[in-house]
């Protein structure tokens, strides 16, 4: 039988716009998954869609799949894509209308919903779902009035059920990473839901795809320098029935696939190895074997997974409160001296000012602003740059701020400079509330439309 | 026969990832050569790697260990300031805690 070729085409929302197009023309591919949304990205879209029901999801999607969409048609690739964010319906419609202005008839959409409990949220509270904090234990009632935006993690049983319905593109809101992947291989090769060690190896394939080109070169400490990043390939995995599969990418492309880069990926944002919970299954990374096959090409084998916990992840977000981080930077000599005055020079107005803030926050870039390097190992520096933040649950403080850089530039220490960005902007904080609920709480919703 | 030793520091036997889940930060330690990860087991405890990062990491720190991969992943609680988006750090998402954890020095 033959393998399922699926490329990994965006990383997240932002990512290289014209990484799927090339994913879908520089080789063969069966499948292009499309992974747009992180934790923060729902409050936005929520925001969104408060001001226009018709937004409220990635409009990068429509402009990628504008290019895409002829090439898709022909080769009879299928997508997956968690594009539709917190408004499938809306971004199915307008998909639609793409499809008929560019004339391609006989593209059949699935809509994967359910996933959003924002508009259930007080029903469900009051049926008994706490929704506590993983990180600190605490329910959610203690924030309810300011939470944004509220997801479940839906996994990759309602796409393949797309798909199965005869979908060629599977638009979904909040669904697993890993799940985009999954999906188009329990369809292909018919897995069965309890087949667990092959949904685990198709976990993953999806981990290894999730982050884009993070698998194939790109931020990889050990394989740098990597050739042409400017053209790097995103990564590929060539799928097997058996689950084994090859991590890849097309020839030609930038970047690199090695066994020690892809563990790279394969330890990122992990927890305990041995139980990676989804919907689907429990994966366990300690049974991974990876062995070098060839030229930018890893076999991924022998992983053992079993069944999934009765509990679904959500993702909720939630107004904080607000910050503004201004920088000013000190040039030799004793730049860092310099800086360190003026940090001090700062602290000492916010206290006379009476400001109180949740968090006061200065760092010096150049001089250990990600690690605390001792002074006396920094030498005299051609320049520092001051990095000064404060944090505050009311706006008023964290304005007030903003005006306190400024002033620096005549009435602090010499040899100031860098400031020509203005006065920092004051930032909304959305912050992020992790919370579990009882997965029979929540229904997928699947429908396929023809266009 | 008595052996050498010398400290060197985790980078030369060791590779890194690391990345975030809202206040908890992980690091992926990879063994650069089979007869390496024995050494990293041994010496880069969860203890080692709590003082190491101490005052930037509030919380605990978990160890857990991937053979088959000859890695070691460490789970770093409270480590980044509330956050991604709530953090006023530059590393806000804990993306180079890779790099600060292969500046430890250990006995090779």
């Amino acid at each position: 039988m033959k393998t399922v070729r699926i490329a990994g085409g965006q990383g997240f929302w932002g990512d290289a716009l014209d990484a799927p197009y090339r994913q879908v023309t520089e080789g063969p591919i069966d499948v292009l998954t499309l992974d747009y949304l992180a934790e923060v990205t729902m409050s936005i879209l929520q925001k969104q869609k408060a001001r226009d029901p018709n937004a409220g999801y990635p409009q990068d999607f429509l402009v990628q799949m504008e290019q895409l969409l002829p090439v898709l048609a022909q080769r009879g690739i299928k997508v997956l894509a968690n594009a539709g964010g917190v408004n499938p319906t809306a971004c199915s419609a307008a998909l639609t209308d793409t499809i008929r202005r560019l004339g391609l008839k006989g593209l059949r959409l699935g809509i994967v919903s359910g996933d959003d409990l924002m508009g259930r949220l007080d029903e469900l509270l009051q049926r008994g779902h706490e929704f506590r904090n993983m990180d600190t234990g605490h329910p959610l009632s203690t924030i309810r009035d300011r939470v944004l935006a509220v997801n479940a993690y839906l996994g990759a049983a309602p796409m393949a059920e797309a798909l199965a319905m005869g979908a060629d593109i599977v638009i979904t809101g909040r669904v697993t990473d890993t799940g985009l992947t999954l999906a188009p291989l329990i369809h292909a090769f018919g897995w069965a839901a309890d087949a667990w060690d092959l949904l685990a190896a198709g976990t993953v394939a999806g981990h290894l795809l999730e982050c884009g080109a993070q698998a194939s070169g790109g931020n990889s400490l050990v394989d740098w320098p990597v050739p042409d990043l400017a053209h790097v390939g995103y990564p590929i995995a060539d799928v097997a029935p058996d689950g084994t599969f090859d991590l890849t990418k097309h020839p030609g492309s930038g970047g690199r696939v090695s066994v020690a880069g892809v563990t790279e990926q394969l330890v990122y944002e992990i927890g305990d190895p041995k139980t990676y919970i989804t919907p689907d299954c429990t994966t366990d990374f300690t049974t991974v074997s990876l062995r070098r096959r060839g030229k930018d090409r890893v076999r991924v084998s022998g992983v053992k997974g079993g069944p999934p916990t009765d509990r679904f992840k959500v993702s909720i977000a939630y107004f904080y409160g607000y910050k503004a981080v201004g920088t000013l930077v000190y040039a030799w000599p004793q730049a860092y001296a310099k800086a360190r005055a003026a940090e001090a020079i700062l602290r000492t107005r916010l206290g006379d000012l009476g400001l109180r803030f949740e968090s006061v926050h200065a760092e010096f870039v150049g001089a250990g602003a990600t690690w605390a390097e001792r002074p006396a190992n920094l030498g005299d520096l051609p320049e520092v740059e001051l990095r000064f933040g404060v944090r505050a649950p009311e706006r008023a403080p964290v304005e007030r701020f903003t005006r306190e850089l400024a002033p620096l530039i005549l009435n602090g220490p010499p040899g100031v400079t860098g400031y020509a960005a203005g006065r920092p902007k004051v930032q909304e904080i959305v912050a992020f509330w992790p919370a579990l609920i009882d997965r029979r709480a929540v229904e997928a919703k699947v429908e396929v439309i023809a266009t | 026969m008595t052996k050498r030793t010398r400290r060197v520091p985790l980078l030369e036997l060791a590779h890194a990832r690391s990345g975030d889940k809202g206040d908890t930060a992980n690091i992926g330690l990879i063994a650069r050569a089979p007869e390496y990860y024995p050494l990293l087991v041994r010496q880069v405890t969860a203890a080692r790697v709590a003082r190491h990062f101490k005052g930037l990491v509030k919380g605990p720190v978990k160890r857990y260990e991937l053979p088959n991969v000859r890695a070691l992943n460490f789970v770093l609680y409270g480590a980044l300031d509330g956050g991604g988006t709530i953090s006023l750090r530059t590393d806000a998402q804990g993306k180079v805690l890779s790099t600060a954890l292969l500046r430890m020095l250990v006995t090779r």
